[in-house]
């Protein structure tokens, strides 16, 4: 489809080329309809799809409605649903609770693990595109599936772990613990991620710095905190909007493993179960949805805002 | 890989005053490569776990414990699966999704990609931004909207059993493209911004449009990175669980991974058939990652370094 002849021009090459040569920003007609169509297809799509319905979320929270007639029946009531929502939704402060702890687990233990393998993978070492793989493998794997794979360690009474520990804990539906397992499940899943990421932001590393530093005597660890960790900033500032990315975004593993009740509550899970759950509050769902917007585009916008600078400015 | 022409890490001797000639001492090496291979089999084991439990008869199982050596290793639980659980409409549920929209994303991201990155005009660097921030965007922020405004669009029945949008091959593709138009375009403009200006220069002054300047120059410059891209997305898409969850509700138009949902509670009884069912449906994305590695690190990675 893309690949199609172009349309033909009109004119004969050379003149069109003399003719053009004058002004080289100046585009004919036919051109800029081109342009506009490439650019107005996709970006109609967006804003569609994507902008739009987010910020028809974002008046929904500001109204009451049943989910069911029109949009336009929504009924205006102000702040009400977030004052209900924080006040009288009970599922509310533990899922909050449950995103800030699967955050704060992803950053101090999940995002350091994937840092550790990359650097120690990162070496010449035999078999290491063995072991890269090795860790890579859950990355490719769905974490709905990851959720189903986890249920067969986890199961009370068919389970690997109980087997072997000689327990009989309940990890899935015990609330004191469950959201520990998921999270061991979802960190098998981000450390890999992470350790590609930085894997190839240590290929970027210059070489010449580590051996000048190695030559002035400074040891491995000295090396990787003056040398390799600076020239991997970039990387990591990906890694970690990644990071908060992923833990808002934490929805199917939970919602395998129990449909996120009974301590594995998520505020994705809050705001799905209003529409295809039997709670149909649309306005408490929205107004959850509006703060999972607003907490992302506080990460996402600066994020791009200067990487794109950057690109722009290198170029 | 580049490592191999550099200097390996230096030996441990305090402040050798000369440059060691070989690598850290053997003991440490031997040391590194046991704890890789505890780390790399952890990591293997749950996959290795589900793939034993799906080869093992139920009632082999229910009688001596599943941590049992095992007598009789069969592919019944895949043949049941299949059959039984009806897998094969779900792999062709998802092949009529995502092959459409993957074409239709790569198609479109690179024609907005080529805009942005070839022309210059003061927006450029506010749609990138919204092209791109729509993407990382968590998909329940514009889920409930989106379903209202599915169910209002009407579909011909002859494209769509439901009427409309919702609960249709056609609204979860769509919504596939619409969100992933976004990292093809951040991606593939990057790249195409690595492009020689002179060679569209030299095309237009040829007297080529704007359109041949797309598909008969950039485009087949960026067959790496779209490549890379197709491998990416079509994991992505793939995997996807939330968007036919909440936009289909008929189970048997669901795509592989929503479906075993349903096939957990309707089908599978046992843990060997969960693990059969979750080893089948992890074979395609498993080959693509063998097979084409190296695009699908690359797609997942130009982000981070490209930047």
């Amino acid at each position: 489809m893309t690949t199609t002849a172009p349309a033909p021009t009109g004119t004969p090459p050379r003149e069109a080329g003399r003719r053009r040569r004058r002004g080289a920003a100046h585009l004919g007609r036919r051109d800029t309809a081109v342009l506009a169509a490439m650019l107005g297809v996709p970006l109609l799509l967006s804003l569609a799809l994507v902008w739009g319905p987010a910020l028809l979320s974002v008046a929904l929270s500001f109204t009451r409605w049943n989910g069911v007639g029109e949009l336009t029946d929504a009924v205006p009531v102000g702040l009400e649903n977030y004052r209900q929502v924080v006040t009288n939704y009970p599922p509310f402060w533990p899922a909050l609770q449950h995103n800030v702890v699967w955050l704060v687990v992803f950053l101090v233990l999940a995002t350091p693990t994937g840092l550790l393998l990359a650097v120690l993978l990162d070496k010449e070492l035999r078999g290491t595109r063995v072991y890269q793989s090795a860790i890579f493998l859950p990355v490719v794997l769905s974490l709905a599936l990851v959720g189903f794979i986890w249920q067969l360690v986890y199961s009370r009474d068919q389970g690997l772990l109980n087997a072997v520990l000689g327990t009989d804990v309940d990890w899935v539906g015990d609330s004191s613990i469950n959201l520990w397992a998921a999270l061991l499940a979802a960190s098998w899943r981000h450390v890999g991620y992470v350790m590609v990421l930085f894997l190839a932001g240590l290929k970027g590393v210059d070489p010449a710095l580590k051996e000048a530093a190695a030559l002035d005597g400074a040891g491995e660890v000295q090396v990787f905190r003056h040398v390799t960790l600076p020239s991997l900033a970039p990387t990591s500032v990906v890694v970690l909007v990644i990071t908060v990315i992923e833990a808002l975004r934490a929805f199917d593993l939970v919602y395998v493993l129990n449909r996120g009740r009974n301590g594995l509550e998520l505020l994705s899970v809050l705001v799905t179960d209003n529409i295809i759950g039997e709670a149909s509050r649309i306005g408490y769902g929205s107004a959850v949805a509006t703060i999972l917007l607003v907490v992302s585009l506080g990460v996402i916008v600066p994020y791009l805002v200067v990487v794109l600078r950057e690109r722009r400015g290198a170029s | 890989m580049s490592a191999a022409t550099t200097a390996a890490a230096p030996g441990r001797a305090p402040a050798p005053p000369r440059r060691p000639r070989r690598r850290g001492p053997r003991p440490a090496r031997v040391v590194l490569h046991v704890a890789l291979t505890l780390v790399a089999a952890a990591f293997l084991l749950p996959v290795a776990w589900a793939v034993l439990t799906s080869l093992r008869p139920y009632e082999e199982t229910a009688r001596r414990g599943y941590v049992s050596v095992p007598d009789t290793l069969t592919l019944d639980n895949y043949r049941t699966a299949l059959q039984d659980g009806q897998l094969l409409p779900f792999f062709l549920n998802t092949v009529v999704i995502v092959v459409p929209a993957l074409v239709v994303t790569l198609a479109l991201a690179s024609m907005a990609a080529f805009v942005l990155s070839r022309f210059s005009f003061r927006l450029n660097l506010p749609l990138l931004l919204l092209f791109t921030a729509g993407n990382l965007l968590p998909p329940q922020v514009i889920i409930t909207p989106l379903v209202s405004i599915f169910r209002d669009v009407p579909l011909p029945d002859v494209l769509s059993s439901s009427g409309a949008l919702f609960d249709s091959y056609w609204g979860v593709g769509l919504v596939h493209v619409g969100f992933q138009v976004g990292f093809c375009v951040f991606v593939l403009s990057s790249y195409m911004r690595t492009l020689p200006v002179e060679l569209t220069e030299a095309a237009r002054v040829d007297g080529a449009g704007v359109w041949r300047q797309y598909a008969s120059v950039v485009l087949p410059l960026c067959r790496a990175p779209l490549a890379a891209l197709a491998t990416l997305q079509f994991t992505w898409m793939y995997n996807d669980f939330f968007w036919a969850l909440v936009l289909m509700v008929t189970g048997d138009k669901r795509p592989i991974t929503s479906a075993l949902d349903n096939l957990r509670a309707g089908f599978f009884t046992d843990n060997n058939l969960v693990a059969a069912g979750a080893v089948l449906i992890a074979l395609p994305t498993v080959v693509v990652f063998v097979v084409l590695q190296k695009q699908l690190v690359g797609g997942l990675t130009v982000g981070a370094t490209k930047g």
